[in-house]
C-alpha cells in the first residue's frame, strides 16, 4: 500500500488541489463580499458559467488568455446586474432570483456552445506557468506548489485583497453594516442600495473570473454545464468562511484536494469507480457541513430586502 | 456648516427650523395632520403627546426617512428638500431614533465611524480620539472595542447620543432618549443639553416625562393624534409652577381628562397608588429563587451570583439596580430563555429547572421584556398573532392544529380596547404602531389568560403618562388580588416605589439586600445601591 503515497502522488494532489481549488476561491470571495453586504447570490454557479464560455471563447478568438479573463469578469459583472436590477433595486427574492440566473445561464450557454461550436470541442493552448524563484525549488511541493500561472498568484493575493477591504476600509466597514443593520447604515447617511450593488458587481467579477479561470486553465474547453455544481459549493464556502477570505482560502484548498484525489488515485495506478470519486467533494460538503455548521454565521439583514421606512 | 458655533448668525434665538404643513399619511392613520412648528437657536424644544401621537414621523419626516405627503420645511429660512438621511445630515439634522439603530456585533467605535469615514481607509486612530473628548465632555465611560451588543440598554443609549453628536448636528433630534436611562444619566444628559444650547444648538426632545420635560425644555408643544395642539411658550414655562404646567400640558395631550388625570400624572404623590407601606401579610411563596447561578454569554457583564428570592401571592416584588446589573440575565433565567448555571427556580412548589419557555408559560409564568422590538413581538405579523404568539398551536387559538381566527380575533379586539392600543386595525402588522402601542399589545399579552406571575422588565418604558398610569394600576390589580405575584424590574426608583411591597437591590449581579417599602425605603435603597458600588 505505500507505495501509492510517493513523491509524484503528492505533487499530483498539490498542483491538482490548486487546478481546482481557484474557481472556488474566486466565487467564493465573490460571495462572501455579497453574503457580507446582505446579498445572498445563488445564482453564482450561472454567473461562473457565463464567465467560462465568454472566457473560452474569447480566448479561443484573440489568442489571448489575459483578454479571456477580462472578458470574463465582464460576463459576470453583467450577471450580477440582475442581481442588482430584480434584488437590490425591485427588492425581490433573492433565492428566486438567483434560481432564475442559475437556469437561464445555463441554457443561454448550452445555446450559444451549440450555435457556435456545434459538437466540436476546440482545445485552449495550455496556460505557462511562471515558477517562483527559490521557492520552486524546494524538493517535492516545490515544483508543483511554486510552479503556476500568474493568475494564481494573483487569486491569492486577492484573499487578502478582499480582507483588507472588508477589515479595514470604509468601504468594508459599509458592506458589513448592509448585511446586518441596513437600517443603521440608512441613518448614518450612507446609501444601502449603492453599497449592496458595489458588493453585488464584485461578486459577479470574481465568480466571472472564477469561470474563465475554469474554462482556460483548468480544463482548457468549454462543455455546457462544466460548472457541475462549483457554484454551490463555493456558496457553502463562504458561509463556513465567516466573512473571513483566509478560511475561505483554506475551505476552497480543502475542496480542491477532494476534486483532485481522484486524479491522483487514477496517476497512482489505484483504479477507484468514477462514480465514488465524484462523489468525493459532496462528501466533503457535507462532512465539513457536519463539523463545521455550528459555526457558520450569516449576517442579520441576509437575503432581506432594505425599504426605508418600512417598518 | 461651521455657522451654528459663530456667533454671527442672527440673533440668539433665531428661526433654524421651520415645518409647515407636515402632512403624511400611512395606511389607516393620518399620522401627521398639517403640522406648523418652530425651532429657535439655543432651546431644547419638547415635544410631547400620547403613545400614536405622530411624535416620531414628524421627526423621521425631517431626519429624511419618510417624504411628507403635504408641507415644506425651512432650515434658517431657507425651503430645503430632504429626501433621505444624508440630506438631513448634510443640513446639520442628527437623530437618535427611538428605537436602536446600531449595530449588535460591531464594536462601539464600528459604530460612531459609520458613515463618517472619509477616504478608503479606516482611521480608527482619529475616531478614537474623538470618542473621547466626547466622552470627557459628557462625563461617560465607554469601552469603545466593547462589542455594542453586550451593552447594557442604557449604555447603548448613551452611544446613540454620542454618534448623533459625533455628527457635528446643529439640530438634534432625541426621541426618547432618556427612556433607559438611570437618573444620573439623565442628570448627566441635562447637562450636556446646556452645553449645547449655549453653543447655539437647537435641540427637539421626546419625551413621556413631564418632569424632565419641564426641567430641561424652554418650551413645550404637544401633538395629539397628528395634529399639533399647541405651543407652550418661553414665559409661559418661566412664570408657571410646576403644577400649573402639569395641568397645561395634561389638558392639550388629553383635552377634558385633566380632571381624572390630575391624581396618576407623575408630579403628584405617587406612594397613594402603591405598596408604600403596606401591612406585611404576604400570601404563601408563589415563585422561589434558590442561589440561581446565571453564566453571562461572550464579554457579558451582569451576570448572576447566586441569588435567593421569594415572591409571595399579593406581592410586587421590585428589582432595583443600574441596568447592566444582571436584571436581564436573572429575568430570562427564570422565564427559561437561558439556562441555569446553578440553584433552582420553583414555582408553587415545583422545579421549573426541567421545564422549556412553553410549559412555564402555561403554568402561568409571564415575561414582559424589555426589548421590543427583538424578542417583544414579530414586527411583520398581525397585531392579532403577536397577542397570541405565545399560545402557537394551543387551545382555544388553535383545535386539533387548526388555527381558529375568529377565536384569535375575538380576544385581540378585547384586548386592543381593554388597553387602548392605537391601530388601524387587528390585522395591521404591529411593527408599524408607534413604539408605546407596541409596548401595550407586549403587555396585554403577558396580562391576559391567567397571569400567575409576571416578570416585568421596565414594563412602562415609553408609555404615555395615562398608558403608565393605567399599566401600573394593573401590575397592582393583578397581585392584589391575592392569587399572583410579581417581578418588577426597574431603573425607575419612583416606579419601584409606587407599586412594590419589598425592593432587592442588585448590583454586578448579587444581591445587596431586601428592603420593605415604606418610610425611609428610598434612603435604604439609595445606600444599597451604593454599597454595591463601592463594594469589592
Ligand atoms: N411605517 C409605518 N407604517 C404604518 N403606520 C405607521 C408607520 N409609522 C407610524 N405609523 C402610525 O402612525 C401613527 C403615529 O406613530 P408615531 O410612531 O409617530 O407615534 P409616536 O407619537 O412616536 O408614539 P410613541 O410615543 O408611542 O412613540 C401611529 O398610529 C402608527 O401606527
Ligand atoms: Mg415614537
Amino acid at each position: 500500500m505505500d507505495s501509492i503515497f510517493t513523491a509524484d502522488f503528492f505533487a499530483a494532489v498539490l498542483s491538482g488541489a490548486i487546478l481546482a481549488g481557484m474557481p472556488l476561491l474566486l466565487a467564493a470571495l465573490g460571495e462572501t463580499i455579497s453574503e457580507q453586504a446582505g446579498l445572498l447570490d445563488i445564482g453564482l454557479e450561472g454567473t461562473m458559467l457565463l464567465g467560462a464560455y465568454a472566457g473560452f471563447v474569447v480566448t479561443n478568438w484573440t489568442g489571448s488568455y489575459w483578454v479571456g479573463f477580462l472578458a470574463a469578469i465582464a460576463a459576470g459583472i453583467a450577471v450580477s446586474l440582475l442581481m442588482v436590477v430584480f434584488c437590490v433595486r425591485m427588492g425581490r427574492d433573492q433565492i428566486v432570483v438567483g434560481i432564475a440566473i442559475l437556469l437561464s445561464m445555463e441554457g443561454l450557454t448550452s445555446l450559444l456552445h451549440a450555435a457556435q461550436f456545434g459538437q466540436s470541442y476546440p482545445r485552449l493552448d495550455a496556460v505557462p506557468a511562471v515558477p517562483i524563484p527559490g521557492l520552486s525549488e524546494i524538493p517535492v511541493v516545490g515544483p508543483s506548489l511554486f510552479t503556476q500561472p500568474l493568475i494564481v498568484y494573483i487569486g491569492v493575493a486577492l484573499v487578502f485583497v478582499v480582507a483588507g477591504l472588508l477589515s479595514r476600509t470604509n468601504l468594508g466597514l459599509d458592506i458589513r453594516a448592509a448585511g446586518r443593520t441596513p437600517v443603521a447604515l440608512d441613518n448614518a447617511g450612507v446609501d444601502v442600495m449603492k453599497i449592496r450593488t458595489v458588493a453585488a458587481l464584485c461578486t459577479g467579477a470574481l465568480a466571472g473570473l472564477g469561470g474563465g479561470y475554469l474554462a482556460i486553465v483548468t480544463a482548457g474547453i468549454f462543455v455546457p454545464f462544466m460548472t457541475g455544481g462549483l457554484g454551490f459549493i463555493a456558496i457553502v464556502i463562504a458561509m463556513l468562511g465567516r466573512g473571513r477570505p483566509v478560511w475561505v482560502l483554506i475551505g476552497s484548498l480543502l475542496f480542491g484536494v477532494a476534486l483532485s484525489v481522484a486524479t491522483a488515485l487514477q496517476l497512482a495506478g489505484i483504479n477507484v469507480p468514477t462514480d465514488v470519486v465524484q462523489m468525493l467533494p459532496f462528501v466533503t460538503v457535507i462532512v465539513a457541513l457536519a463539523l463545521f455548521a455550528r459555526q457558520s454565521y450569516l449576517p442579520a439583514a441576509l437575503a432581506q430586502p432594505f425599504v426605508r421606512g418600512r417598518r | 456648516m461651521g455657522s451654528a458655533f459663530s456667533s454671527g448668525s442672527g440673533s440668539p434665538d433665531a428661526v433654524v427650523l421651520e415645518l409647515r404643513g407636515i402632512t403624511k399619511v400611512f395606511p389607516g392613520v393620518r399620522a401627521n395632520d398639517h403640522v406648523d412648528l418652530l425651532v429657535r437657536r439655543g432651546e431644547v424644544h419638547c415635544l410631547l403627546g400620547e403613545n400614536g401621537a405622530g411624535k416620531s414621523t414628524l421627526m423621521n419626516v425631517l431626519a429624511g426617512i419618510y417624504m411628507p405627503d403635504e408641507g415644506s420645511i425651512r432650515i434658517d429660512g431657507r425651503e430645503v428638500s430632504i429626501s433621505c438621511p444624508r440630506d438631513a445630515i448634510d443640513l446639520g439634522v442628527g437623530m437618535v431614533h427611538q428605537h436602536s439603530s446600531l449595530i449588535p456585533d460591531f464594536t462601539v467605535l464600528e459604530n460612531l465611524m459609520l458613515g463618517r469615514g472619509e477616504g478608503w481607509r479606516l482611521s480608527t486612530g482619529r475616531a478614537q480620539d474623538g470618542l473621547k473628548r466626547l466622552t470627557t465632555t459628557l462625563g461617560v465611560a465607554v469601552d469603545p472595542g466593547a462589542e455594542t451588543g453586550q451593552l447594557s440598554l442604557g449604555q447603548q443609549q448613551q452611544v446613540e447620543i454620542i454618534k448623533a453628536l459625533w455628527q457635528g448636528s446643529r439640530i438634534l433630534i432625541l426621541d426618547e432618549p432618556t427612556s433607559m436611562l438611570t437618573p444620573k444619566g439623565i442628570e448627566d444628559l441635562e447637562r450636556v443639553l446646556r452645553q449645547l444650547k449655549q453653543q447655539g444648538l437647537a435641540v427637539i426632545f421626546i419625551t413621556h416625562k413631564l418632569r424632565e420635560a419641564f426641567a430641561i425644555g424652554d418650551r413645550v408643544s404637544v401633538l395629539r393624534q397628528g395634529r399639533l395642539q399647541g405651543t407652550i411658550d418661553r414665559e409661559t414655562m418661566k412664570a408657571a409652577s410646576a403644577t400649573e404646567m402639569q395641568r397645561l400640558v395634561v389638558e392639550l395631550m388629553f383635552p377634558g381628562e385633566a380632571e381624572t388625570l390630575a391624581h396618576v400624572a407623575e408630579l403628584s404623590d405617587l406612594s397613594e397608588l402603591g405598596g408604600g407601606g403596606r401591612a406585611a401579610t404576604a400570601g404563601e411563596p408563589l415563585l422561589e429563587l434558590h442561589e440561581v447561578v446565571v453564566a453571562g454569554q461572550r464579554g457579558e457583564i451582569g451576570i448572576v451570583e447566586a441569588i435567593s428570592l421569594t415572591i409571595h401571592a399579593g406581592e410586587v416584588l421590585g428589582v432595583a439596580g443600574v441596568d447592566g446589573n444582571g436584571q436581564r440575565p436573572l429575568a430570562e433565567a427564570i422565564v427559561g430563555q437561558r439556562p441555569l448555571a446553578g440553584g433552582d427556580v420553583r414555582l408553587a412548589g415545583t422545579s421549573l429547572r426541567r421545564l422549556g419557555i412553553g410549559a412555564r408559560q402555561r403554568r402561568g409564568l409571564r415575561y414582559v421584556t424589555d426589548d421590543r422590538l427583538g424578542e417583544g413581538i414579530v414586527g411583520s405579523m398581525s397585531v392579532a398573532l403577536n397577542l397570541v404568539s405565545k399560545r402557537i398551536g394551543t387551545a382555544p387559538f388553535w383545535v386539533h392544529g387548526r388555527t381558529r381566527p375568529e377565536v384569535i380575533a375575538a380576544h385581540a379586539e378585547e384586548l386592543v380596547r381593554e388597553y387602548s392600543v392605537a391601530t388601524p386595525s387587528i390585522h395591521t402588522p404591529a411593527g408599524s404602531l408607534s413604539g408605546g402601542n407596541i409596548q401595550k399589545v407586549i403587555v396585554a399579552r403577558e396580562l391576559s389568560l391567567d397571569p400567575k406571575v409576571v416578570v416585568f422588565n421596565k414594563p412602562t418604558y415609553g408609555l404615555d403618562v395615562k398608558t403608565t398610569a393605567a399599566v401600573r394600576a394593573r401590575i397592582r390589580g393583578l397581585v392584589d388580588g391575592g392569587a399572583a405575584g410579581a417581578l418588577l424590574i426597574s431603573t425607575d426608583l419612583e416606579e419601584l416605589l409606587a407599586l412594590s411591597d419589598r425592593v432587592a437591590v442588585l448590583s454586578r449581579g448579587r444581591l445587596m439586600g431586601i428592603v420593605r417599602n415604606g418610610p425611609g425605603a428610598e434612603q435604604e435603597i439609595g445606600a444599597l445601591m451604593i454599597g454595591g458600588e463601592h463594594g469589592e
